[in-house]
């Protein structure tokens, strides 16, 4: 894949988490101070659909922008042919969204 | 200075190509004494098969650079009191470059990565044409200015971190001529010059470390250059002029 179009996503996911990433360290901050429990937790997400996009958004973002970060790595540091880059990078991509899918359907499915 | 009062200078000198060793030289000290000055007193007095390359002594032509005391310098203008440390210099070829004998650094896969970079003037008329009249003061022209003084010196390419890890890398020195001819308005090769930019070996590897910025000896900003690289390109494959 090209290093115009990897960096053009990679700064797109990244622009993208600045506000998730906020949303997201206020949400732990604020359930840890006020020592909910993880049933309460689940019971404030469980059919949320808003959390639901909002995790979800969050999971494909940090999908893309870790696997283009790990290609980036791998390149340097390895010495990969682009082949085997961009395979790396699809496989860890392909892994970080189903995790972290599962992780979402966790935490919002009922 | 002279005699027994003579101030010393303990200085190791690479000897060989790619295998060799660092040789020590005691050199006198003198006032306002340059590093090429060192080395040209160990080939005129100590040992003259050192090889070493200068030209013109005074900081144009940037023949001259080497690696004094771990760091690349123009040495014809570099004081051997601002680099001096404990009384010892060491001087090397220039890093990232293969070495042909002792000091003397190939140049070639440097020039090599210009040509990659698209960095030669592409002219939009012809020489029948009238000359294009470019106000000194207007933007654009401002803007190639600001990074044209490159020497081709190697500094920046032998500081650069990025050039060491990736050896595709077209390094600070080929994407700052290529930004100063993207600025170029009589230019027309930009396309081409942008899509280098974009590829494998282009401006995107840049992790903006800036040691090619501290170290540049003609105070430019290869840095700054490559993010107005990365600018443009982005611009460029948004309006889906390159890939």
């Amino acid at each position: 894949m090209s290093a115009v179009r990897l960096y053009v996503w990679q700064r797109l996911t990244a622009t993208l988490m600045v506000p998730l990433i906020a949303v997201h360290l206020i949400v732990i901050i604020y359930a840890t101070n006020r020592g909910l429990s993880a049933a309460e937790i689940l019971g404030r997400t469980r059919g949320s659909i808003a959390w639901g996009l909002y995790y979800g958004l969050f999971v494909i973002a940090a999908s893309i922008h870790g696997a283009i970060g790990v290609r980036g790595v791998a390149r340097e540091w390895l010495g990969w042919r682009e082949k085997a880059l961009d395979r790396l990078m699809w496989i860890f991509g392909t892994i970080l969204l189903v995790l972290g899918l599962r992780a979402v359907i966790a935490v919002v499915g009922t | 200075m002279s005699g027994a009062a003579e101030t010393m200078i303990d200085v190791r000198v690479w000897r060989g190509a790619g295998e060799g060793e660092y040789q020590a030289f005691t050199v006198p000290r003198r006032d306002s004494q340059t590093v090429l000055d060192v080395v040209t007193w160990i080939q005129r007095h100590a040992d003259p098969t050192l090889a070493y390359r200068f030209a013109c002594r005074v900081g144009v032509c940037g023949s001259c650079a080497m690696t004094v005391n771990g760091r690349p310098r123009w040495t014809c203008r570099t004081h051997v009191s601002k680099v001096i440390e404990d009384g010892r210099l060491e001087i090397g070829p220039l890093a990232n470059l293969p070495v042909i004998r002792d000091l003397a650094a190939d140049m070639a896969p440097f020039f090599d990565k210009w040509q990659k970079a698209e960095g030669t003037f592409v002219p939009s008329r012809t020489r029948h044409e009238p000359l294009e009249r470019i106000s000194p003061e207007s933007a654009e022209r401002q803007a190639a200015d600001a990074a044209i003084e490159c020497i081709n010196c190697g500094v920046c390419y032998a500081a650069c971190d990025t050039v060491r890890w990736s050896p595709d890398y077209f390094g600070p020195a080929a994407l700052n001529r290529s930004w100063s001819l993207v600025n170029d308005v009589r230019d027309a090769g930009n396309l081409e010059r942008l899509a280098a930019a974009a590829s494998n070996g282009g401006c995107h590897n840049c992790h903006s470390h800036q040691s090619c910025e501290q170290l540049c000896p003609k105070g430019l900003n290869p840095t700054a250059s490559i993010a107005g690289l990365k600018r443009r390109t982005m611009q460029a494959y948004i309006r889906g002029e390159i890939t």
